[in-house]
């Protein structure tokens, strides 16, 4: 009896054991190990990059853009809270695959790689982070070339303080 | 997940066009702001790829980082969307999270 006892705790207690060091487990890799794999398309170094020509070279292999006017970026000139930036990026050009978006003068300049089909003309609003005043820089990609156009913005407050 | 939806989508159609508008719900931490009371950093938490349908094929993939703001908005149009249409929006952040939702196109 005391031995079936015995035998009973230790099972639940190597039970227990093993529960929390798979849940641990389980969370770690979620955390940390998950998303890259599930996300393999994702562009980490892209976004991890500190300088727009080092994002272009991940994100597209080239680094040369053409400034054209076609490409055209909708920003206010002064932004008063620097957190919440609304823009919208455009261009009159076809066969526009990928618009990437950048914040020139924040720690992690590339905001935002998106990716079209055809069904999708090349226009997207969203709102961004500026760290401080600077430019931000809108890079379209039609074929293998990329276009470019860049606006001043004002901030005066920064979006990247508490 | 949370059983409200973090996301918002609207779709209208307009001369052939759907236009399509949303908002998510989501703190788009940087991992290099500071709790003000501990001085710790706050980890990273931040969408980092969104998928646009209709009726279930992509059309649209975005990859974002911590550039965007929180509780980020995005709008965009999808060509030869029609009433009746379904655009669904998917998100997934750097911690494994995930949500959708469709909306009808009106």
């Amino acid at each position: 009896m005391s031995n079936t006892t015995m035998t009973d705790i230790n099972r639940r207690n190597f039970l227990e054991k093993s529960l929390t060091t798979s849940t641990v487990g389980a969370a770690w890799a979620f955390g940390l190990l998950a998303p890259q794999a599930v996300l393999a398309a994702w562009p980490k170094e892209g976004f991890e990059a500190k300088d727009i020509p080092s994002v272009l070279k991940e994100l597209h292999g080239i680094e040369v853009t053409v400034d054209d006017p076609s490409v055209k970026i909708k920003i206010p000139e002064i932004a008063e809270n620097g957190a919440v930036v609304p823009v919208t990026i455009k261009s009159t050009m076809s066969g526009v695959t990928q618009i990437a978006l950048f914040a020139s003068v924040n720690p992690r300049p590339l905001a935002a790689d998106f990716r079209l089909t055809d069904s999708v003309p090349p226009m997207v609003s969203t709102r961004i982070k500026l760290n401080k005043t600077g430019d931000v820089v809108a890079v379209v990609k039609v074929g293998d070339k990329l276009y470019s156009a860049r606006k001043t913005v004002k901030v005066t407050i920064g979006g990247c303080g508490g | 997940m949370a059983t409200r939806s973090t996301i918002k989508i609207r779709a209208k159609e307009k001369s052939g066009l759907a236009q399509v508008r949303s908002l998510i719900n989501h703190p788009m931490e940087t991992g290099l702001r500071k709790d003000k009371t501990t001085g710790e950093l706050i980890p990273a938490h931040f969408i980092q790829e969104l998928v646009a349908e209709l009726n279930g094929n992509v059309v649209m993939t975005a990859n974002w980082g911590v550039g965007i703001s929180k509780n980020p908005y995005l709008s965009f149009n999808v060509k030869g969307g029609k009433k009746g249409d379904q655009i669904r929006l998917t998100w997934t952040d750097n911690k494994g999270n995930t949500d959708s939702k469709t909306a009808t196109v009106v």
